[in-house]
């Protein structure tokens, strides 16, 4: 039976693991909002994360329950975490009976589904706010001063996490593009070889050929090589008399 | 100091040209490789480069495969060193190239290897200690400033400065193509007989794609 200051201990190691490859953030921030609660004293714990347009998404929380979930999403504008995440600082109420009037929609809303107290606490990287952790209560009264500080902990551990998920998953996708770029240069060079050979045609010619049924059939040329050297694709699908089949075909209907 | 295409250094020069002056050696460059095929160079810095990467392609051995598929620096002092087993032919042509001493070290994005960090030396002796960490940071700095660059390239395509091939290299694929079909193999295959036959002709492997392509050669075993 772990104590609390090994579950803290394991729960800030754990942070070095992102850094592995295959790391996976989302459950590692299910994670964490699991051990705010055990740590916390609070019932519920969410995280919020900021996206491209600044609307704040919910990335995990402690349970599945779907309340619990409605609610977190629903401070989109107003509510603990709204103002936490605008204004970068810890907002907090102890009671929401008594303030009913600072957020007059996510109050009740919060009281309805049997919380009734809230912390909210900035999610920050390098002086950015990246989105907020909340912290739900089914009793009255603030997560102590002992506790904050490490509630504030876990909130900058979720921010690094994610920032450094998404410069890995931005740098395999460059990676991705670089190589298949690469690839498809080679790709593009080995299927005129091809296509000169079978159709028995020069290079020129069969590089124009290539060309022009991708353009036809709005393709990316690299593609078509592909599918010309796997073999999906004919070279008599490429041919001249294939494009001209067409129009001749239509001549003769419309000639009926 | 002299950039590909005498123009102005770019960005992914000045990283070679810092790592022959950090190491000092005769020259460095960057070699792109995918699935441990090399598939483009930049920032080539120094003549004996050009012979290096070439010669990998022609042999298929060196360096720069060895240090793709171990995933870790690989180190050679002398290539003119008695005894030399370690890529006998390569060897032997890059000497006569005037490369002497030769140092790969892998660029890794993550767990992907996107290339290897190539330098030589014109003289034979090893780097030491402080050369060596020089030149692992150098190869970090390097996969970096290749993903930063890329990043700017328009979609699909390979950004310019990272988009320099071998002279008359169209030509080797393109031969590659035809062979394949003569053949009746795969493309993999069809390089490799490209390679052996230029090895065993006793010419380049451009000229024999040339000479394939200009339909002046079908390998033994065509159709």
């Amino acid at each position: 039976m772990m104590t609390r200051e090994q579950r803290i201990v394991e729960t800030f190691v754990g942070l070095a693991d992102t850094m592995v490859d295959d790391f996976d953030v989302i459950e590692f921030l299910h994670g964490l909002a699991q051990r705010c609660v055990e740590l916390l004293d609070c019932t519920e714990a969410g995280l919020l994360l900021a996206d491209a347009s600044g609307m704040l998404r919910v990335m995990a929380s402690s349970s599945e329950r779907s309340e619990a979930l409605d609610l977190l999403q629903s401070q989109n504008e107003e509510g603990p975490c709204f103002e936490c995440f605008h204004s970068g600082e810890a907002v907090a109420s102890e009671n929401l009976r008594d303030d009913l009037e600072r957020w007059p929609m996510f109050g009740p809303a919060a009281l309805e589904r049997g919380f009734c107290s809230v912390q909210a606490l900035p999610m920050r990287v390098r002086g950015d706010t990246v989105g907020a952790l909340n912290l739900f209560r089914a009793e009255p009264g603030a997560i102590s001063d002992r506790d904050l500080p490490l509630g504030q902990g876990m909130a900058d551990i979720a921010a690094v996490a994610l920032l450094q998920e998404r410069s890995v998953r931005e740098s395999r996708g460059v990676v991705a593009q670089l190589q298949g770029a690469l690839s498809s240069r080679v790709v593009i060079e080995q299927a005129k070889g091809v296509l000169a050979e079978r159709a028995q045609i020069d290079l020129d010619a069969a590089f124009a050929r290539l060309r022009s049924y991708a353009r036809r059939n709005n393709r990316r040329l690299s593609d078509v090589a592909g599918e010309l050297i796997n073999g999906q694709l004919e070279p008599v699908a490429l041919t001249d008399v294939a494009a001209s089949g067409r129009s001749v075909a239509s001549r003769r209907t419309g000639s009926l | 100091m002299a950039a590909v295409d005498g123009e102005t250094p770019s960005v992914i020069d000045r990283v070679c040209v810092a790592a022959v002056s950090l190491l000092s050696l005769s020259g460095a460059g960057i070699s792109l490789m995918v699935d441990g095929r090399l598939r483009g160079s930049a920032g080539v810095s120094g003549p004996g480069i050009a012979a290096v990467q070439e010669l990998a392609l022609e042999l298929g051995e060196g360096p720069c495969v060895d240090a793709w598929k171990d995933s870790e620096p690989v180190l050679e002092p002398d290539l003119a060193r008695p005894g030399q087993v370690r890529w006998p032919s390569f060897a032997q042509a890059s000497v006569a190239a005037g490369v002497r001493a030769v140092f790969a070290f892998p660029l890794h994005i993550g767990a992907i290897r996107i290339g290897v960090l190539v330098v030589y030396r014109d003289r034979a002796g090893p780097l030491d200690s402080e050369e060596l960490a020089r030149g692992l940071v150098l190869a970090d700095l390097a996969g970096q400033v290749v993903l930063a660059v890329q990043a700017g390239a328009p979609a699909d395509r390979v950004h310019e400065l990272l988009a320099h091939e071998p002279p008359h290299w169209a030509e080797v694929h393109q031969a590659t193509g035809m062979v394949s079909v003569q053949l009746g193999v795969s493309m993999d295959e069809a390089f490799v007989r490209l390679r052996a036959h230029a090895f065993g002709d006793n010419r380049t492997l451009r000229d024999v794609a040339r000479a394939v392509v200009e339909r002046r050669l079908l390998l033994e075993g065509t159709k």
